[in-house]
């Protein structure tokens, strides 16, 4: 069984972003760039689907700019075996990332589509649910635990309040929450070595499918800032305050 | 530690650590023998990570290396415009009249105003292009030595637990072997420090002596900004004994560089460099540049300031030091771009020659030096700094008007360092206490809210890497005999001394917000403090601009 | 226009996030309701609700199907909405897949039919799109909109059948395992109790367990108190921890660093104890105690 696992090239975690001055996005000119957290979970999952012997090979795909390969060599770095770059300059929605993930899936046959749940730039929580849907293929969404019999993947979900375990037919689509897995190290060793791993690239309008933006970004704004309520004198006042003004006990 | 099997690679070179230095001598390396095997590591996640400067760099270094950069797509956008060097009083600011002449070594004619991440990660891209391999995110944990020799370096192990176990994702660092190996990590660099004790590097010469610098980068109103516009300070809010001054430059696209020097000399334990550098802030010369802007960046780090005296020999069996690893900083000019590219093209070349004729050691290196212009430019401006130690801020200056009017740096004498800056601090309770004004939260702010925006963060679970060699020294040295200091100087706010009970006193690290500026390592006034390497890529990450 | 609503229930009542739902939706005009499994009693009794759709053969614990179900009498509506629980953004995405529409997740304000706010970058900004697709799939923060009652309507109930819900190709609920702990999860508490220095130790950090029960809250801490040893790693809140946005965050003896604001800012209402009337808290708190915990936390635990 072959996984892929399509992953995105993002404004690192720990860069604080900033509103650009004309309100018309985030100022990501000449900040760090890492792979998406989530993606890295799922590429964890996916190499250790190999190493236990449940997979045989891990594809990793990203779409993007060429820059984007770095992601793609870090996947390869941590284990991955090799890589496909679907080259756009352009920013592509969930729904138009799922339309040429398809398009790969199509070509690629895997058994295991394992993605990051969200990346954390757009925020948007849905290509694995999108691409799901237009594959006819069941989900396994915001994974904690993945274990593979046979034809079957057995995933145990985060929901609200607690968890779920589900049986999910293969091939399907999961998506990594934080609790899957923790993501090994690249090694020096490794990077060295995916130097080496095939890296293959295509242009995404090779791809012949509908990339189409429905959303219009109109503007981009800092959350207002939270000012200061008031000071009050007792507990009595405060709990007479949350229940009265606030609602909230 | 018990035996880990380590991975090992092979290379001509190894240069550790990716600032101005060790790039400019892996481009010079490849410029000279193509087929040279260069590595560079960098313990920040990217190549521009760490770098923290004003910086006004002059263009001299860069035109040797890369004759052609002003063809290029080169990030040196802003040349100086206008300048000035002000004395201040606690309200007033007056100009240094005929600067050119007083201190020719602060004019910045033909100059550019840059981020020095930025022209790093462009320094990278030239490099890679050559073919150097460029690992960031590995930190150089040791060095390699073998019969005396220095063979190469050892990384950082990645996944150790706090308590020093081996976690589920542990790595163990590689072997990265090398013919030579090149030391370019900055001031008071690790590997570095190893080497100059395991070879005696600096036997015979004078202590080296640091500053601290703290910089902020803002984003201004359009209408405020004036592209190339240079100002420093020197006098309030630092008594005269206090060597140090402020910066102020306006590059790029509506960005102002503003920060701090305080030299880490400095006698009162209560003194604070960030209170210091925040409340210039507050001077009629400097607080108009702010109103309206936006903080976007904050950072620090240590600059050697020692000059020539406080060179150590630069080679040893299998390597060379350059850059601020050996102290290349030209503190009058307040640049070590320029000298520390130039050091690593140097340390380059008489590596090159080495390897060539098959030598251990690139003994060439010294001669290299004394007959550059690096060496003639240093050598001039050496008793400048030592001045103001010594005689104090205002006759320091008077002096070095002296001797580049007069004199022009060749004075037939040398003034000395006589002290490190770990042995200068006096007791708390002879020093007066320092009232530092509280932030306003607009163009002030306090310790925490500042280091948020260096991006700093350390994997979570591995050991504390900032040590006490003696944890029992702390509370009657540090906190009874000078009230804690490394609660004021560390610009991170790391520190902390804790109050447990009405006689109980503790010091809290919080060791993953370090910007990694390495004050504490200098100025610990018995050296208690021992800064070690942490995991690769843990640290600051300053984005373009700073 | 015309709205249709994905209800979760829970224990026979409808999710008050739900109920904010149905909250937001009335701004698209009508307010259809659409419950799976029980509860459509309740759902009935929802101010503003015109009809409730009943499939009672489904449940929302299976995305596959409920999308299908969704995507079949979708023709009829302007638009779809879920909570952004984890219920609604498992099947709403799904859906939107199903139509071939982009989804507007975690929508925080609603400038008109077609023009949405959502935060970006973990809330570090507000993007406002506009959505050029026929049907808008949209899930809603809870905390944003103001929850309708859980009394006082009157709707229809109609059943749905949805025949071809054994021919999805779909995942299968082999077991449920909520939280034991009497506690919620951090990040879906609607109440948490956070702890930082002011404690002083691991012990007092129990004095936080008895209100937290009242309140059926959960407990976080400051990254201090973490590293003091007072409170285990996964209980920190903050940039590097968890990020919470509870309907009532009350933050007891911590400063309020910039990394533990970071991780709360966005609560809808925020209480500050601290001595320090200077602490940062103070400034993002809608109230504030100045006062020792010591002889707050007991007081607070009878009066509540």
């Amino acid at each position: 069984m072959k996984v892929l696992v399509p992953i995105k090239r993002v404004v690192d975690y720990n860069v604080k972003v900033r509103v650009s001055a004309d309100g018309s996005g985030v100022d990501t000119q000449g900040v760090k760039m890492s792979m998406n957290p989530f993606d890295e979970i799922a590429v964890e999952e996916g190499i250790r689907l190999r190493e236990s012997g449940a997979a045989k090979e891990v594809v990793v795909v990203t779409i993007g700019a060429q820059a984007a390969q770095d992601v793609l060599r870090t996947a390869m770095a941590m284990g991955a075996d090799r890589a496909i770059l679907v080259k756009t300059d352009e920013t592509l929605e969930p729904r138009a990332v799922a339309n040429a993930l398809k398009a790969i899936i199509e070509r690629e046959n895997p058994g295991i589509v394992s993605m990051g749940k969200q990346a954390i730039d757009d925020d948007m929580n849905a290509t694995g649910q999108i691409l799901a849907a237009k594959l006819g293929w069941p989900q396994a969404t915001f994974a904690s635990k993945v274990t593979i019999n046979g034809e079957r993947a057995e995933v145990t979900r985060e929901i609200d309040g607690g968890s779920a375990t589900y049986g999910v037919p293969l091939p399907a689509i999961i998506t990594a929450d934080l609790r899957l897995n923790e993501p090994r190290y690249a090694s020096l060793p490794n990077i060295m070595k995916a130097r080496k791993k095939p890296l293959e690239t295509l242009e995404l309008s090779s791809l012949n499918v509908d990339t189409a933006s429905r959303l219009t970004t109109i503007s981009v704004a800092e959350p207002a800032e939270r000012q200061a309520g008031v000071m009050l004198n007792s507990v009595a006042e405060l709990v007479e305050k949350l229940k009265t003004e606030a609602k909230v006990i | 530690m018990t035996e880990i099997e380590r991975d090992e690679m092979e290379f001509d070179v190894v240069v550790v650590g990716g600032g101005p230095a060790g790039l400019s001598a892996a481009i010079r390396l490849k410029q000279i023998s193509p087929d040279l095997n260069v590595c560079l590591i960098e313990k920040g996640s990217e190549i521009g990570a760490h770098i923290v400067s004003g910086a006004v760099i002059e263009p001299r270094a860069l035109e040797e290396l890369l004759p052609d950069w002003r063809q290029t797509d080169a990030p040196l956008r802003t040349e100086v415009s206008e300048e000035q060097v002000l004395f201040l009083t606690e309200k007033r600011a007056f100009p240094i009249p005929g600067l050119n002449l007083v201190m020719p070594h602060m004019t910045n004619h033909g100059n550019f105003v840059v981020s020095l991440g930025e022209v790093c990660r462009w320094l990278g891209e030239q490099a890679e292009a050559l073919g150097v391999e460029i690992y960031p995110g590995f930190s150089g944990a040791q060095l390699h030595i073998e019969d005396g020799r220095v063979t190469g370096i050892v990384t950082g192990d990645m996944g150790i637990e706090r308590d020093g176990t081996h976690g589920p994702n542990f790595t163990p660092g590689m072997i990265l072997r090398a013919r030579q190996t090149i030391l370019t990590e900055g001031a008071r660099g690790s590997l570095s420090a190893h080497a100059m004790k395991h070879f005696n590097l600096r036997d015979g010469v004078e202590p080296q002596t640091y500053g601290l610098g703290i910089k902020e980068v803002w984003e201004i109103p359009e209408e405020n900004h004036r592209p190339g516009f240079v100002q420093h300070s020197f006098g309030w809010p630092l008594d005269d004994s206090t060597y140090g001054g402020a910066w102020l430059y306006h590059f790029g696209k509506n960005l102002v560089s503003y920060g701090f020097v305080t030299g880490l000399d400095y006698k009162n334990p209560h003194l604070s460099p960030f209170e210091e550098m925040q409340r210039t802030k507050n001077h009629p010369a400097f607080r108009p540049h702010f109103e309206g802007g936006k903080r976007i960046i904050y950072g620090a780090r240590a600059l050697s300031e020692g000059g020539v005296q406080s060179l150590p020999r630069l080679t040893f069996p299998g390597g060379v030091l350059a850059g601020d690893s050996a102290g290349f900083v030209n503190v009058p000019k307040i640049k070590g771009t320029h000298t520390a590219m130039k050091s690593g093209m140097l340390a380059a070349e008489a590596v090159a020659d080495a390897l060539n004729k098959n030598e251990p050691q690139a003994l060439g290196l010294e001669e290299r030096l004394r007959n550059s212009w690096l060496w003639t430019e240093l050598h001039g401006v050496r008793n400048i700094r030592p001045a103001f130690a010594k005689w104090g801020a205002k006759l320091g200056a008077l002096y070095a008007g002296i001797d580049s009017m007069l004199l022009r740096g060749r004075a037939p004498w040398t003034l000395h360092h006589p002290h490190a800056d770990h042995e200068t601090l006096r007791p708390a309770a002879k020093t007066a206490p320092i009232a530092y004004p509280k932030p306003d939260h607009k163009v002030t702010f306090d310790r925490v809210s500042s280091v948020f925006l260096s991006g700093t963060n350390h994997e979570e679970n591995q050991p504390i890497h900032l040590k006490l060699r003696d944890p029992a020294k702390w509370l009657p040295v540090n906190h009874t005999l000078y009230d804690s200091p490394e609660s004021r100087y560390c610009p991170a706010g790391v520190y902390e001394q804790e109050q447990k009970s009405a006689t109980e006193w503790d010091l809290r690290i919080n060791a993953q917000n370090c910007v990694h500026c390495k004050t504490c390592d200098i100025k610990d006034p018995t050296q208690n403090i021992e800064w070690c390497t942490p995991e690769g890529s843990g640290g600051p990450n300053y984005p373009v601009g700073m | 226009m015309t709205a249709l609503v994905l209800l979760e229930i829970e224990n026979g009542a409808v999710r008050q996030a739900s109920r904010s739902a149905v909250a937001a939706a009335g701004a698209f005009g009508t307010v259809d309701v659409l419950v799976l499994g029980h509860g459509a009693e309740a759902a009935a009794r929802l101010p503003g609700v015109t009809r409730v759709l009943h499939a009672e053969a489904l449940s929302d614990a299976l995305a596959e199907p409920a999308a299908a179900l969704l995507a079949d009498i979708a023709s009829g509506y302007t638009h779809i909405i879920g909570a952004a629980t984890a219920t609604g953004k498992n099947i709403l995405p799904r859906l939107a897949g199903l139509l071939d529409v982009q989804p507007i997740p975690d929508v925080i304000a609603i400038n008109d039919a077609d023009t949405f706010i959502r935060p970006i970058y973990a809330g570090n900004a507000l993007a406002t799109v506009r959505s050029s697709d026929s049907i808008k799939v949209i899930t809603i923060r809870g905390a944003n909109f103001d929850p309708v009652a859980s009394e006082g309507g009157a709707a229809t109930v109609e059943a749905v059948a949805f025949n071809a819900a054994s021919q999805v190709n779909a995942a299968e609920l082999l077991s449920v395992n909520l939280s034991t702990s009497e506690r919620p999860e951090l990040e879906s508490a609607r109440v948490v109790i956070s702890g930082g220095k002011g404690l002083k130790d691991a012990e007092n950090f129990k004095l936080l367990e008895p209100i937290a029960d009242k309140l059926g809250a959960a407990i976080g801490a400051s990254r201090a108190a973490v590293d003091s040893g007072f409170a285990p790693n996964e209980m920190q809140v903050g940039q590097t921890g968890k990020i919470v946005a509870p309907e009532l965050y009350i933050a007891v003896g911590l400063s309020g660093a910039i990394q533990h604001l970071a991780g709360m800012k966005d609560s809808r209402v925020i209480v500050a104890i601290n001595l320090d009337p200077e602490a940062p808290i103070f400034r993002v708190a809608d109230y504030g105690l100045v006062a020792d915990l010591f002889t707050v936390l007991p007081e607070l635990e009878s009066a509540l």
